[in-house]
């Protein structure tokens, strides 16, 4: 934030609300595009496939055999298994689901996009002019893309809950550890949850918006970005490089179903977090280094 | 009020692509306070990337460019909120309407006071004629609509400085003339304006200042009367092989002849010789005079006798 903070401007000094001018038009104008609202209509209808599945499944009598149409592994089945009694395991399962691509998928495409879409239709260099500082105008394009990772996860998550409570029943929750708890605390842990997955997605935003400074053509942006999340996905499943996965952003992600447990198991939580803070640290310095020089002739 | 800074002066200014075109090649350019400086050159002689630096969009290779007396691109922060911009074309959000596209230029800048933005932006469009088309679109705009969006972008704040990159690109007759009569105003206000444009007599007509570039460099700047100041002396007759044997006696040099009967040259500087002694000199050797008297150059011959009249672009 540093030289978007001191440095001088002719006019009286501005509030917060007129700092954050900038990222609440940025934020808007990715709201408005069609794309968008397609990504989150896409992820929307997950957990409205999982519960129709699942409740076609047990209608039909043939037992709880998880599946359903869910991308889901990991995590996934142990809360299939419960959707039919509880509800708001949809929420879960609707995460679990979409964590391993649909969510970084949608982030991939409005980070990968951020910057070279602009450069590609010619407003970046208006941008710029306005003048919207090279710093200030990456700091507010990964803001408004945490802000979408924020939007997409609680839509998944509100779209898990209200099928969920349409087609189950609701009421307390039993834990992985085997503890029961009120649907009330139920509700604050698919809070903490998505706030976790929300977390999650940092590190693909940061390098979606790295590689968005990269090119001057938004598709080949959002197309690299998601190619490279399904080639990290793709080594992360492959025993033989057990060794480098640990390095990989989304070896940890599934780590959400821990805050399930009674008492809860952070070790791999944290190393998530951490790994995620590496890199938005690595990948968000190198996409400041890579901006604030680069010669902008689209 | 006294001796001010240029708004516009580069010193040496360079610029060579990665691929190694070398698009401006030592630019000394000086842009005096409350003019209206054409920007002239052919296809590819650097006028826009010249624009790059001057709004730091692009580093120079060398050389230094200062707008508004600070440094660029260093400066970017304080002066460009002074600057309005143009830069090849208009780019616009299609998905929004006109008006939104300004409000979100306008959010761009930090320094525009949030409170007074819609407003802005409707004066804004309301000056480029846009205020009936203002809820429409961009996308569904046509060519010499969105280019008066993208002027009424440069014009969300009062400015010292517009520079405007082929303002009149796409625009019909009266949008040409609204132009001309908006950069008029402005410059009657204060602005100092920079444009660059293909359109000569646009520029003859604006102007008070205009500088040619070819091949990256600089040929010649200064007030454009004494661009197109080199006036001919012209003589139309039946005689021409006469008229061009007695002229040249008088010392008027580089003596044309046209196919419709009419002799041209340039008279001689000095002593710059009396019309009517040269006159007189013609009707005594016999010459048949049907008119005579002095053209003025336009700026479009004067360009092309700087540029040269090849077609093809430099490569
Ligand atoms: N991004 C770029 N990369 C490499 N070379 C470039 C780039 N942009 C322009 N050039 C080259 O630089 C030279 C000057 O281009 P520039 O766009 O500044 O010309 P111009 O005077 O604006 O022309 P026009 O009147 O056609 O707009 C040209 O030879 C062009 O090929
Ligand atoms: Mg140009």
């Amino acid at each position: 934030m540093s030289q978007a903070e001191t440095l001088p401007t002719p006019a009286p000094r501005p509030g917060v609300l007129w700092q954050l001018g900038l990222f609440r038009s940025e934020f808007i104008t990715v709201m408005r595009r069609w794309r968008t609202l397609a990504l989150l209509a896409v992820l929307t209808g997950v957990p409205v496939l999982i519960g129709i599945a699942v409740k076609i499944d047990t209608n039909g009598g043939g037992g709880r055999a998880g599946g359903g149409g869910s991308g889901g592994d990991g995590g996934g089945p142990a809360f299939i298994a419960q959707i039919t009694n509880n509800g708001l395991f949809l929420v879960f399962t609707g995460l679990a689901a979409t964590l391993p691509f649909f969510l970084p998928m949608a982030i991939g495409v409005i980070a990968g996009d951020s910057i070279a879409g602009e450069a590609n239709s010619g407003t970046l260099r208006y941008l710029l002019v306005a003048p919207a500082g090279r710093t200030r105008l990456l700091l507010a394009k990964y803001a408004s893309v945490l802000a979408f990772c924020v939007v997409a996860t609680l839509v998944v998550a509100a779209s898990g809950l209200i099928v969920g409570a349409i087609l189950f029943p609701l009421g307390d929750v039993t834990l992985l550890s085997g503890t029961t708890i009120s649907f009330t605390e139920g509700l604050w842990r698919a809070l903490l949850i998505a706030a976790t997955v929300a977390l999650s997605l940092t590190g693909i935003a940061a390098l979606g918006l790295f590689i968005s400074t990269l090119t001057n053509s938004g598709i080949a942006a959002m197309a690299t970005t998601v190619g490279l999340l399904i080639t990290v996905q793709i080594v992360d499943q492959i025993p033989q490089l057990h060794a480098i996965q640990p390095y990989l952003f989304p070896h940890y992600w599934l780590s959400f179903a821990d805050l399930l447990r009674d008492p809860v198991y952070w070790d791999e939580l944290r190393r998530n977090f951490g790994l995620q803070g590496l890199y938005v640290a690595v990948f968000g310095s190198a996409a400041w280094a890579r901006f604030t020089t680069r010669d902008i002739t689209a | 009020m006294e001796e001010l800074p240029a708004v516009i002066s580069t010193h040496g200014l360079t610029k060579r692509y990665r691929g190694g075109q070398l698009a401006v090649d030592g630019l000394d350019l000086t842009v005096p306070r409350g003019s209206v400086f054409g920007f002239l050159g052919p296809n590819g002689s650097g006028k826009t990337t010249t624009i790059r630096m001057l709004m730091g969009l692009i580093e120079p290779t060398s050389g230094t460019a200062r707008v508004l007396g600070e440094p660029m691109p260093r400066a970017v922060r304080t002066v460009l909120p002074r600057v309005g911009a143009l830069i090849e074309g208009p780019a616009l959000y299609g998905f929004l309407s006109g008006r939104d596209n300004l409000l979100r230029y306008d959010s761009a800048d930090p320094t525009a006071d949030p409170r007074t933005r819609r407003d802005r932006v409707g004066e804004a469009l309301d000056r480029v004629g846009l205020a009936a088309a203002a809820s429409k679109k961009a996308r569904a705009y046509s060519l010499g609509m969105k280019q008066r969006l993208g002027l009424a972008a440069a014009l969300l704040r009062p400015r010292d400085l517009l520079v405007l990159d082929e303002p009149t690109n796409g625009l019909d007759p009266q949008g040409m003339r609204e132009i001309r009569s908006l950069v008029r105003s402005l410059a009657a206000d204060g602005t100092t304006v920079f444009l660059s444009s293909h359109l000569l007599d646009e520029i003859e007509q604006v102007c008070t200042h205009a500088a040619v570039m070819t091949r990256g460099r600089l040929i010649t700047q200064g007030p454009v009367d004494a661009l197109a100041a080199r006036s001919r002396l012209a003589v139309t007759t039946p005689d021409t092989a006469d008229t061009v044997r007695v002229l040249k006696e008088l010392g008027v040099t580089d003596l044309e002849t046209t196919a419709d009967g009419k002799v041209t040259g340039d008279l001689p500087p000095d002593p710059v010789p009396d019309l009517a002694d040269l006159n007189a000199a013609l009707v005594a050797a016999g010459v048949r005079v049907r008119g005579f008297g002095l053209e003025r150059a336009s700026l479009e011959d004067a360009f092309l006798a700087l540029t040269g009249e090849g077609f093809d672009v430099a490569g």
